[in-house]
């Protein structure tokens, strides 16, 4: 005969409720560990999704093109047509999957002020394509961001600001090479000064005009890079497959390819988040499964009784793991509304500015903002829930396989 | 001629205590018709337990037949003994007779739930059973909020609800005043009469005893004394 599911259901629920103190702390012990799973993989996944967002906005974008050669000689030599010379490359940017874009002229340079010498990055850039693209637009902190691609004032990083030991104002000369190999140079009043979380960037990108760059290269209508944005940095893909396929003999690359260590963080991060549940869940099964036994070594005489009345002893088996997967479920629950209710406040970010510079190797700001992912949360609760459900099994078949025997002759004598 | 509930043929039952083994039971041969009305009495470690262990399926003979309501029970799988327990058998215990977690009604129905009686239905006798035993407007209390007396009662209630052809009882009688014991056994030895239930008791009682129609006495794991109280059954 097989029992009604909802006597099993009445059963553990009353006796998931016999010992209070015991079954609260155990549902304690789930919703902590849930908060602890979901907690630091929100914090983990906003660190990495920051960095690539950090990388994304430094000049990467989604995807990039580049002529064949410029990502191993980043030289003028190697340029390509720009967007207006390719009609099918200008349709695909308008189309509603880009949701920015914009060429650039980008060389390796020197800069020199009247007191030192650095070596840098030009980037000749369309100041209002730019905007929503990559970092510069928003990062100006003193003076004003480029006007046009006329502009004749360049952007620095207030990094580099300090090491040429020149100011907002101050002229400063860019040398590079032009196409024939001849030495171009020209003079540069600082317009403008940009702050951002990583002094490299500060130090390595000094930003102009477009056409000013061009005429100071004496390049033709060429440009050395176009970078678009898509609408999902985890799903380029496709849109990579259709930008190589307008894009004519110039080289297509997706930021996981550009960044190689930022995607294999990414790899990296899943099977992080995989050992992480893993571990917490191990600690925790360890106080479900002790529960449990305790549970059943109480009711040895009472599952004995049950089973003599005529339960079956799968039927007791499942009654035991009914009582687990309600315990899980509450905790679950409780996790879940404790997860939510902690990530609220910080939604915002978190204010890490006493430990970013150290961090800053690694590409990350002073602000962590939590990313919380419906699949890690899923996952999280999914492996909760059902490897809890199997850490149940050994008390269930232990109440299963006490009765009759041991546990009658408990009642009887 | 009464048709036989229980048959027992040379059941021996041996535990191990350490090295040693004790004989439980030594080869039983026994037939309880059904109808019967059946006293198990004897010193403490005669077998009387053990004994009731073997005919409800609770514990297996080391060797021996045991047949209750025509099936061969000792050889049967856990499954199906709970199968054959909830179908055929009722029990009575000494104590620890209640889940307590259920109150006296749920308890009651908990044997018809099983058993897939219809909600409607099994709160109809359970109901109808517990005024029976006297215990009409308790049915919502749990078994800590009942004295062992009714505690026994719901017990007797669940055992008999479902109108079972064999009920074991295990000192029924031995928690409870004179005044409950009486009305207890009178209750078991009417539903004996009326239903044709078979009960098979084990009790110190000397009263309990003298309700019996036949009387079983065991010593050591045997059977010594067979005696026909009332011959109109057996």
């Amino acid at each position: 005969m097989k029992t009604p599911f909802s006597m099993l259901v009445t059963v553990a629920w009353r006796n998931l409720w016999r010992n209070h103190r015991r079954s609260l702390i155990m549902l304690a012990a789930i919703a902590i560990g849930l908060w602890g799973m979901i907690w630091m993989t929100a914090l983990m996944r906003g660190m990495v999704d920051q960095m690539i967002d950090d990388a994304i906005s430094t000049l990467s974008g989604h995807i990039q093109i580049h002529a064949p050669g410029y990502l191993d000689d980043p030289s003028v030599e190697h340029t390509i047509a720009a967007v207006a010379d390719n009609p099918e490359l200008d349709k695909l940017l308008h189309s509603p999957e880009v949701t920015a874009w914009s060429q650039r002229i980008r060389v390796p340079a020197v800069i020199r002020s009247e007191r030192d010498v650095y070596g840098i990055t030009l980037v000749g850039i369309d100041p209002q394509r730019e905007r929503g693209l990559s970092f510069i637009a928003d990062s100006v902190v003193s003076g004003h961001y480029l006007e046009s691609v006329n502009d004749q004032h360049v952007l620095l990083g207030r990094k580099l600001v300090e090491q040429l030991e020149t100011k907002l104002g101050r002229r400063i000369v860019i040398l590079s090479q032009d196409p024939d190999n001849n030495i171009a140079e020209r003079g540069f009043r600082i317009g403008g000064i940009y702050d951002t979380d990583l002094q490299a960037t500060e130090t390595t990108y000094v930003f102009a005009g477009i056409e000013t760059v061009r005429r100071m290269l004496k390049m033709g209508s060429g440009v050395s890079e176009i970078s678009l944005l898509g609408q999902d940095y985890r799903n380029v893909d496709g849109l990579a497959a259709e930008v190589r396929a307008v894009a004519g003999t110039a080289e297509t690359s997706t930021w996981l390819q550009l960044d190689p260590y930022l995607a294999s963080m990414l790899d990296v991060m899943d099977g992080f988040i995989i050992v992480w549940f893993c571990i917490i869940f191990l600690a925790l099964s360890f106080g479900l499964i002790n529960t449990l036994l305790m549970a059943v070594f109480e009711r040895t005489r009472e599952i004995g009784l049950i089973q003599a009345l005529g339960m079956p002893p799968g039927n007791i088996l499942l009654m035991v793991l009914v009582e687990s997967s309600i315990m899980l479920l509450i905790g679950l629950l409780a996790g879940n509304l404790l997860s939510w209710l902690t990530l609220l406040p910080i939604r915002d970010g978190i204010d890490i500015s006493a430990v970013a510079q150290g961090l800053e190797w690694a590409g990350m700001s002073s602000i962590l903002l939590p990313a919380v992912k419906t699949s890690d949360v899923l996952l999280a609760n999914g492996i909760v829930l059902v490897l809890g459900v199997l850490a149940s099994l050994f008390p269930a078949w232990r109440a299963s396989r006490k009765v009759p025997v041991e546990a009658i002759t408990r009642i009887w004598q | 001629m009464n048709s036989t509930a229980v048959s027992c043929r040379k059941v021996n039952k041996i535990f191990a205590q350490g090295e040693l083994a004790v004989h439980a039971l030594t080869s039983i041969d026994l037939d309880i018709a059904s109808g019967g009305f059946v006293c198990l009495s004897g010193p403490s470690g005669s077998g009387k337990t053990t004994l009731l262990n073997m005919i409800g399926g609770l514990d297996r003979p080391t060797d021996g037949e045991i047949t209750v309501a025509g099936q061969r029970i000792d050889r049967m799988s856990m499954s199906d003994l709970a199968e054959l327990r909830l179908q055929h058998i009722g029990f009575v215990f000494q104590a620890y007779n209640l889940i307590p977690v259920l109150s006296a009604r749920e308890n009651v129905e908990f044997v018809m739930q099983l058993q897939g009686v219809p909600s409607s239905e099994r709160r109809d006798r359970a109901m109808a059973i517990l005024a029976e035993v006297g215990l009409q407007g308790m049915e919502d209390r749990r078994p800590g909020e009942l004295s062992g007396g009714q505690q026994q009662r719901v017990a007797v209630a669940r055992a008999i609800v479902s109108k079972p052809a064999l009920i074991l009882a295990d000192e029924p009688t031995a928690n409870l005043d004179s005044v409950t014991a009486e009305k207890l056994m009178q209750l078991m030895r009417d539903l004996n009469s009326q239903i044709g239930t078979t009960f098979v008791i084990s009790t110190h009682d000397k009263l309990m005893m003298s309700y019996a129609k036949r009387l079983l006495k065991l010593h050591d794991g045997r059977i010594i004394d067979d005696i026909i109280q009332d011959d109109r059954q057996e």
